[in-house]
């Protein structure tokens, strides 16, 4: 068992930059707090990894189903408020309320999913974008049960110190990283979901043609990407103690795209980049708002974001990957661009 | 009370039409969702407001230099930043994102998030059946019914207009048939961005002038266009007077509610579009249709 996972290390991450990256940033964020563990730093980072679940299934449903979700908000909104207004008046315990939360707005992906499987393109992303404002005003009119523009506050947190906190998130984003990483992995030879989410966004008639029941698997991602961000949100309704009118705002759901777009749309990793470079990064440059780029961040993302998109347009993720992994044209294998020749076949590269 | 509902209704109905048909015209022409729209609408209005209350500028000179110059910044926004990348719909209505959250925050690190208004250019009000109606709506109806029947006329008589109705209908075809697709979608634009500040001349009066004024219009103007049909022009005027009409009724039966009108007029756009996938009076595109 050590052996072949030392074999796997060996062979199949060593060589290829991209994954080594990936595994040294996962360990660096594993033993962050062992190096700096002011509750600023370790609550900044904890944020951000709630917006990497989140941002990250979006891209699972808008990048790799094609389903323009524009208020991913709803599903991350519901399962906070859900799993808020179970604890303040059913008095659940967290590890209750969390997991019915996930599973609350993985019910409303799937009730989403049938207003959306008439629709498609402009008209798809102006009706998800119109639910959580409608969500919105509702909470905003029933101020006795939701609180209204305060949200509902006084929520236990889920462990008693940051430092707990911060593992119990990064947990979590790690696994369902995984989990969706492995869903949309078109090469898998066990789950068949990553290929055929490809063949709906490429072309739904001809994916219909081939016998793909296309309406069950778009169903299937808004599920699944109700599921995460719920997850998410269910999170960050014990992690902040507080659930505010914000969690269901535009803003929220734009946030998602934005981080995908600019880490690479239809690639998991995109989302975890995006965030970790647009979110955490500027929030420790511009360290609480005293300076210049703390007062002006979203002037800052809004420039990022548009330069992004004229210079390269598949986001700032592939650009690297391109740069530095090269593809065999015979085997297919992943290769480092210093190479001249695959280190499997022996093909040259060009 | 039914008479105060129809002209609650026309008025506010003026007001949205305004804004929604820049919005259809634009979308029609180039399918390019333009969420900074209302961005152009603020920007213009923080134009008027900067001239005529910090340089204390005439109404008509202040008109004179905002309009055209919010023209030529949509036409230069759409050449440089959205034109490039045209054919992703995500990474447009992005870009346009974007643009808005620009200006939101320019305006903000320019005159700070404090409140302004400017004042009406007629004030006072009229009496319509019983009813004080402030004589900014009337012009604000006014401006609406001539900025309708220009948008027609030019769409309907003129070589341009000729132009545009054929790229909208199909681009390739049009480029075969000499027109400029480029340029033509460029003067789309501008008219779009041009209606937008005719629109703040009209509706900045009304309301308060604050970096965020942008959103709750967006939201509303994208209600309407969605109900009457994206890129239908007929449709996105209907599509104003049922969403004002939905609103005020929702006003006046819940008035301790406020934020109930988002509510219902959102319900009423999803129940058009589970019905009508294509809005009221949509154009769809063969390729575009599931």
């Amino acid at each position: 068992m050590l052996r072949r996972l030392f074999k796997d290390f060996r062979f199949g991450v060593l060589p290829v930059p991209g994954r080594l990256i990936a595994i040294i940033f996962f360990v660096a964020l594993f033993i962050f707090p062992l190096i700096d563990d002011s509750s600023y730093s370790l609550y900044v980072i904890t944020t951000s990894t709630l917006l990497v679940i989140f941002a990250a299934s979006w891209d699972l449903l808008s990048g790799y189903s094609g389903q323009l979700n524009f208020g991913h908000a709803l599903f991350f909104g519901v399962a906070a408020y859900s799993s808020a207004l179970l604890y303040k008046y059913l008095g659940w315990q967290p590890w209750v309320t969390i997991p019915l939360g996930t599973l609350i707005a993985t019910g409303i992906g799937v009730l989403t999913a049938f207003p959306a499987l008439r629709l498609r393109g402009p008209y798809l992303a102006l009706l998800t974008m119109s639910f959580p404002l409608m969500l919105q005003g509702l909470a905003m009119s029933f101020k006795k049960v939701t609180g209204g523009e305060f949200g509902i506050s006084g929520l236990r947190p889920l462990a008693d110190t940051d430092i707990g906190i911060y593992y119990i998130c990064l947990i979590a984003m790690t696994v369902s990283v995984l989990i969706m990483w492995k869903l949309t992995d078109a090469g898998s030879k066990y789950v068949r979901t990553g290929l055929l989410f490809h063949a709906i966004r490429e072309d739904e008639i001809a994916a219909r043609a081939s016998g793909i029941n296309t309406i069950r698997y778009k169903i299937l991602a808004f599920a699944i990407g109700g599921f995460f961000a719920g997850l998410a949100g269910a999170l960050s309704a014990h992690i902040l103690g507080t659930v505010s009118i914000s969690s269901l705002s535009m803003t929220l759901s734009f946030r998602a795209i934005i981080y995908v777009i600019f880490g690479g749309i239809v690639s998991i990793y995109g989302a975890v980049i995006g965030v970790y470079t647009l979110d955490t990064l500027l929030q420790f440059l511009g360290a609480g708002g005293s300076n210049f780029i703390g007062k002006n961040q979203i002037l800052i993302m809004a420039i990022i974001v548009i330069l992004v998109l004229l210079f390269m347009p598949e986001g700032v993720g592939v650009w690297i990957r391109n740069k530095i992994e090269r593809e065999c044209p015979r085997c297919k294998l992943t290769n480092g661009a210093w190479r001249r020749e695959c280190r499997a076949c022996g093909a040259p590269l060009h | 009370m039914v008479e105060i509902i129809i002209i609650a209704t026309l008025v506010t109905g003026g007001v949205y039409a305004l804004l929604a048909i820049g919005f259809s015209l634009i979308f029609g022409n180039a399918r390019v969702i333009n969420m900074a729209h209302t961005g152009f609408f603020m920007l213009a209005a923080y134009g008027l407001w900067y001239f005529m209350r910090q340089l204390g500028l005439g109404t008509i000179p202040s008109i004179a230099i905002v309009a055209p110059a919010v023209t030529l910044l949509g036409i230069l926004a759409y050449r440089l930043l959205i034109h490039p990348i045209r054919e992703h719909l995500a990474a447009v209505l992005l870009m346009t994102i974007a643009l808005a959250m620009a200006f939101q925050e320019a305006m903000r690190g320019a005159f700070s998030s404090l409140y302004w208004a400017i004042p009406a250019l007629i004030p006072g009000f009229t009496d319509i059946l019983g009813v004080r109606v402030l004589n900014q709506y009337l012009l604000t109806l006014g401006i609406v019914a001539v900025v309708i029947i220009i948008v027609q006329l030019i769409l309907a008589k003129t070589k341009l207009g000729i132009a545009l109705r054929a790229v909208a209908n199909d681009s390739e075809i049009a480029s075969l048939m000499g027109i400029s697709v480029p340029r033509t979608l460029m003067i789309t634009m501008g008219i779009a961005t041009a209606l937008v500040a005719i629109a703040a001349i009209a509706v900045a009066p009304l309301w308060t002038i604050h970096p965020a004024m942008w959103s709750k219009p967006l939201v509303t103007v994208l209600v309407i266009v969605v109900l009457g049909g994206l890129g239908s022009i007929k449709g996105s005027i209907i599509g104003a007077f049922i969403i004002a009409l939905v609103e005020n009724v929702v006003a006046f039966l819940a008035p301790s509610f406020p934020y109930l009108q988002v509510v219902f007029s959102i319900l009423a756009m999803v129940i058009v579009l589970v019905v009508r996938p294509g809005g009221l009076f949509g154009v769809v595109f063969e390729e575009e249709r599931l």
